[in-house]
């Protein structure tokens, strides 16, 4: 099969527009003829089913919370990018378009991430409308900062809040449709599986997660908002319930996986400081605008950094990044923050973290600027750790924490299945190998209120649709597959629990497949991974009955997928032999190590089939660049 | 800081199902790093449990960084905790002593059945922001952002009721279970922002009719919601709240 990437001709800067113009439309009196199915309520699947039923589609919403406004977009802090250009400083769309194709180290669609570009103020504008109160100068106008890969301010902010606020005006929005009866709302439901018809997708199989039945959910077209796959280095700064079970459900069925091997390591998390702990959390990028980030000169450097002074201090970001300083994008300051530790110029009892310091910036502006900025980040750095940022450099250390590998979509989100489209976190599409701050809400939204109202409406009214009910054979041997499955988790009754095999994946994934691979490494991964597989499918133990609420059982079908999802990460970092972004293959470096990246051979976007598990086919979508020239990427 | 180890015991509400008879059931939590938080001492118990084929306590969580609301229990008479200002999920053990005895129960009132140990039903919260909390516009419709000027102070309290994250702890501490701080944060919101007054009147009158109508109790002016509130929203939200209804009831032409 071939990879269409439908990618419109013409200009870049009239691509989205000529393309609007060439889609089908379905008049208004048949979109009610209609039923899309939207699995996941953060920014993506959220806007996505309100801008729908807006336009008159009748909309299923699935979402495993037990409220849409849970979803993880939630905890997005730092801000939302935007060519708005109110700073006055420069700012274009062609400019933010390419600011984040270079930040994506040159391996996303420049097509796509012109658009995305292109519908940024378009969502600053939607989201005021909303009542989403964004930080505001005295005058009343809209307030700007930086970013990381940035030279100018284009981020628009809501406190450290951004990503609530946004996701409230997205479930206020499709809140609104609930009450008006075009959106039906499902809580508490997990889609396991997608039942394609004819080829088309035209459903999904999901667990009520109280009874535990299955139930089934026919329609039109199946859109997945089910986010990324950070959880499956176990400790990330993912929601606990984060999952990749939905896209990768989808993948078995004959969805391509896109990039899985790019994955995010954020600079600035707290690093791990006790054996017990479940999760890693972020600290906003934005701390970056403000924080300068050093290590003592000395190694192994034992003294309370208030004593070390200026002059046996290290700000290695501003030392090696000038231009960006303690800003430079995040797969950059990443590895710097490895490299210092891992030359043992680390800090803390660990030696593995690095200072954030603020002293700086509160001399220069105050306490109370530096309270109102981030204020509540400094209150929950206090919460977590007991030390005082005001007083005490924060220490910070890399976490998994964003994947832009997912789904692979054509330029319209549709992906190899016809009919199922994937939106936001969960496709591969826009950021290439790394995702700039800022840029995931943009993404998120642009998916879901811009582009694929517009885009699903053509195949809608292209397709010829035979009348699917919910008791279709196909439905039924999709809802008998969940059910085996879930007997066959139930029946292993084994020694290790969940929990246990999850750690142990987590530790393989960080240690070969995290921010540094090597061949070496990769292939032992991929043995190892096999390995703690068939362990978990011998001696995992999942108490409770199967149809209740059962938590256990749960995290259990999700740690299945990552254990075969983990895999198939490993294989695609061995085959790219380069580095670029936040893959980072140690034999390709620079000599003073930087990325090195091969475009002649590596220009493209590896699409995986699945076969089977531990099979599958690689396709290759090549990446053509006529605007932007593919550079070494330089933030020095 | 430190980190010492802590046993503890604990004695957690366990109920099967909404109609179940539920029970207090005593566990031990033993070596727990006072650098774990609150929730990660569960886990541990939790997996104990699980190892011994034993049903994990049932216990709702998922950001565990204070922002997604999903997390909520009462512990030791407290919703969220003895500590002011924060979620379950951020309440670490550093605050607590070697030998405590803690108590955990669910969230409890009329609008929250319980559905299994500490999870509850919240979806109460939904059904009012459905029947209104929220500004209509459809997607595509909306002006250049910058031609809606916002006074910086409004924008700010905007934010501070914005802030709310639907965990429900205003409603546990209630003695009436009543939810109006929750609906309060949503009608100030709106109600402070320009783009929110088209919709001013009938707004808070269908949002204050749906909370009524889903068994929550009046407001008799105590605080305890203010107290628990993990994110502090101010009581005077509701003073704003009673303001606009009557306004509204004063005002507005939509009948009853």
């Amino acid at each position: 099969m071939a990879l269409e990437s439908k990618i419109p001709s013409g200009p870049i800067q009239e691509k989205w527009t000529n393309h609007k113009f060439n889609l089908k439309l379905v008049s208004p009196a048949n979109k009610r003829k209609f039923e899309i199915i939207v699995v996941g309520t953060g920014l993506a699947g959220a806007s996505a089913a309100a801008s729908l039923a807006e336009l008159g589609y009748n909309v299923t919403v699935l979402t495993f919370h037990d409220s849409p406004r849970r979803a993880h977009s939630i905890a997005a802090q730092g801000g939302i990018n935007a060519a708005k250009n109110y700073p006055n400083d420069g700012d274009s769309i062609y400019r933010l378009f390419y600011d984040t194709l270079k930040g994506g180290d040159y391996r996303a669609r420049e097509a796509n991430v012109y658009r995305l570009a292109e519908v940024s103020n378009n969502i600053i504008d939607q989201c005021v409308a909303q009542g989403v109160p964004f930080a505001r100068e005295y005058g009343g106008l809209l307030d700007n900062r930086s970013f990381g890969g940035a030279q100018l301010s284009r981020t628009f902010y809501a406190r450290g809040q951004t990503g609530q606020q946004l996701l409230l005006g997205a479930y206020s929005a499709l809140s609104r449709q609930v009450g008006l009866g075009k959106i039906k709302l499902y809580t508490r439901r997990e889609m396991l599986g997608l039942v394609v018809i004819d080829g088309m997708a035209r459903g999904v199989v999901a667990r009520n997660l109280i009874t535990g039945e299955l139930e089934r959910y026919s329609g039109h077209a199946v859109v997945l908002a089910t986010g990324g796959y950070s959880r499956v280095f176990y400790l990330s700064t993912n929601a606990m319930n984060c999952n990749a079970t939905a896209i990768w459900r989808a993948h078995k069925k004959g969805a391509f996986f896109g990039n899985p091997c790019f994955t995010q390591i954020h600079p600035t998390c707290l690093p791990l400081h006790h054996d017990q702990q479940s999760k890693l959390t972020l600290m906003s990028e934005s701390l970056r605008n403000d924080g300068r980030v050093w290590v003592p000169k000395q190694k192994g450097d034992k003294r309370p950094p208030n004593q070390i002074p200026e002059s046996e201090r290290d700000y290695y970001l501003e030392r090696i990044y000038p231009a960006y300083g303690n800003l430079t994008p995040r797969d950059i300051a990443s590895r710097a923050a490895k490299r210092m530790c891992d030359e043992g110029y680390g800090v803390g009892e660990t030696g593995q973290a690095v200072y954030l310091d603020f002293s700086d910036a509160i001399q220069r502006l105050g306490r109370k600027v530096i309270e109102e900025r981030y204020g509540n980040l400094f209150q929950m750095y206090e919460m977590i750790t007991g030390d005082n940022p005001y007083e005490v450099p924060m220490k910070i250390y890399p976490a998994p924490h964003y994947t832009m590998g997912g789904l692979w979509v054509d330029y319209n989100l549709m992906s190899t299945i016809p009919g199922l489209y994937v939106i936001g976190e969960a496709n591969f599409s826009d950021h290439g190998a790394n995702r700039l701050g800022a840029s995931a809400l943009m993404q998120g939204l642009a998916d879901g209120y811009f582009i694929l109202p517009y885009t699903i409406g053509d195949y809608l009214a292209s397709q010829k649709f035979i009348p699917v009910k919910t008791d279709h054979e196909e439905f039924v041997k999709e809802e008998n597959a969940q059910r085996d499955l879930i007997k066959r988790l139930k029946s292993i009754n084994g020694k290790r629990t969940v929990d246990d095999i999850h750690r142990e994946l987590g530790r393989i994934m960080w240690n070969y497949v995290g921010m540094s691979r090597n061949a070496e490494g990769l292939q032992k991964a991929i043995q190892m991974i096999r390995e703690i597989r068939e362990e978990f499918w011998r001696n995992v133990k999942i108490p409770g009955n199967d149809m209740d609420l059962n938590q256990t059982l749960e995290r259990a079908g999700r740690l299945a997928d990552f254990l075969e999802l983990g895999e198939l990460m490993a294989i695609d970092a061995l085959h790219r032999n380069e580095s670029c972004g936040g893959h980072f293959r140690e034999e390709y470096q620079t000599e003073d190590g930087e990325a090195k990246r091969d475009d002649e051979n590596y220009a493209y976007v590896a699409a995986w089939e699945f076969k089977d598990v531990g099979d599958w086919v690689l396709h290759k979508e090549p990446l053509v660049f006529e605007y932007v020239k593919p550079s070494t990427r330089s933030y020095k | 800081m430190s980190s010492k180890k802590l046993n503890l015991t604990l004695k957690v509400w366990r109920q099967a199902g909404p109609d179940a008879k539920g029970e207090f059931k005593t566990y031990y939590a033993k070596n727990i790093s006072t650098d774990a938080s609150f929730l990660e001492m569960l886990d541990i118990v939790n997996e104990e449990l699980e190892a011994k084929g034993e049903e994990p306590i049932v216990y709702e969580h998922d950001c565990r960084e204070g922002i997604c609301g999903t997390c909520g229990m009462v512990i030791n008479g407290r919703p969220h905790g003895p500590l002011q200002g924060i979620t379950t999920c951020q309440l670490h053990m550093r605050h607590f002593k070697d030998g405590d005895v803690i108590y955990i129960e669910p969230f409890r009132a009329k609008a929250f059945p319980v559905i299994k140990d500490l999870v509850v039903d919240r979806s109460a919260f939904d059904k009012i922001i459905q029947a209104g909390g929220f500004i209509s516009v459809n997607t595509g419709s909306a002006p250049e952002a910058n031609s809606i000027p916002v006074k910086r102070e409004n924008a700010e309290l905007a934010m501070d009721a914005a802030a709310c994250i639907g965990c429900g702890a205003c409603v546990a501490a209630c003695p009436n279970a009543s939810a109006m701080l929750f609906v309060s944060a949503k009608v100030s919101q709106f109600a402070l922002l320009p783009q929110g007054l088209p919709e001013r009147e009938i707004r808070v009158q269908k949002m204050v009719a749906k909370m009524d109508e889903l068994g929550f109790g009046n407001c008799s002016n105590i605080g305890a919601c203010e107290a628990e509130c993990p994110k502090e929203i101010k009581i005077t939200n509701i003073a704003r709240l009673n303001r606009e209804f009557y306004r509204a009831r004063f005002l507005s032409n939509v009948e009853d």
